[in-house]
């Protein structure tokens, strides 16, 4: 199946409590070189059909509308298969 | 004349429903029970968004009941001036929904907040706060595990110029919101979303912190037997 990934993360200004968290685990795990995390979503969106420009304009508006909430978030789309 | 008619939603995992609906009556007003599934707002008068996980907060809290079909009629109906109270979950939807700006993210200590909260009233210009004073403060139930309410610079301070913020968390913030945020109103004021539970401060029995949150129903009632 055709497919494309939509990466959500928190914008770089907000405050991302859980990656901090995680960021401060690390450390106590023998990882001593990490400076920082950042936690975000991954969605892996599969299509029937071939990922031409309008269905990959779809999966932006899904991103958009759904996905990620655009006041706190941003997203990236990437195809990762273009043919079913 | 008829009493007032406060419409209360149910998504699947709502918890609050029946507080609500029991804070409506005890106020004196008639509350109806409205369902997410069904686009109907049944000619209420105004509409209680309360409390829950609903959707089991799957993507983030309010995102999926923002879509629901009750609330393709409640958007429309709210931009035209539908007095709307969301609280917790319900601001989260209102937030999700954009019918309020910003947003609510996970609480700065990542702990679940339950606990009396001590809150300051700063704006009694909605239908939903005029029966409290500017600057009173009222002690109200939390209880959240996504109560960080964030807006960008602009929208923040827009929020402050404009009095769109109904009330501040006194004492201590318990979550690391803006400002101290606890709850904030549309630029009309007939929608405001706060994280405090009024439903579920109106009876001395049920072993609530106070009855404050008596004066959002009665605000609201009054507001709407004056109509």
């Amino acid at each position: 199946m055709a497919r494309v990934i939509v990466d959500v993360m928190l914008k770089p200004e907000i405050l991302d409590a859980q990656g901090q968290a995680i960021a401060r685990a690390l450390p106590r795990l023998g990882f001593s070189a990490v400076a920082s995390v950042r936690q975000g979503k991954r969605f892996e969106v599969e299509l029937d059909g071939p990922v031409d420009d309008a269905a990959l304009a779809d999966v932006r508006k899904m991103a958009e509308t759904l996905l990620a909430n655009t006041v706190i978030e941003d997203y990236t789309v990437t195809v990762e298969r273009a043919e079913s | 004349m008829s009493a007032a008619r406060v419409g209360v939603v149910t998504f699947p995992g709502t918890l609050d429903d029946q507080d609500a609906a029991r804070a409506v009556r005890h106020a004196g007003g008639e509350a109806v029970p409205l369902w997410h599934a069904d686009p109907d707002l049944k000619g209420v008068d105004a509409v209680f968004l309360p409390g829950g996980f609903s959707y089991g907060d799957y993507l983030r809290c309010g995102a999926i009941s923002r879509f629901a079909p009750l609330m393709e009629e409640l958007i429309p109906a709210a931009r035209a001036g539908l007095p709307v109270l969301g609280t917790c979950n319900g601001f989260q939807i209102l937030c999700e929904a954009h019918l309020l700006p910003g947003a609510l993210m996970r609480n700065a200590g990542l702990h679940y907040i339950c606990r009396d909260q001590r809150v300051r009233v700063e704006s009694t210009a909605t239908p939903w706060t005029s029966d409290f004073t500017e600057g009173q403060e009222i002690v109200l139930p939390i209880k959240h595990g996504e109560g960080r309410y964030v807006a960008d610079a602009a929208t923040l301070a827009a929020l402050e110029a404009g009095g769109q913020v109904v009330f501040r968390y006194a004492g201590s913030n318990p979550n690391g919101s803006m400002n101290d945020i606890a709850g904030i109103r549309n630029e009309a004021g007939n929608i405001v979303g706060l994280m405090p539970h009024p439903e579920h401060a109106v009876e001395d029995l049920t072993g609530a912190p106070s009855t404050d949150g008596r004066g959002f129903f009665s605000s609201i009632l009054k507001r709407l037997v004056n109509l």
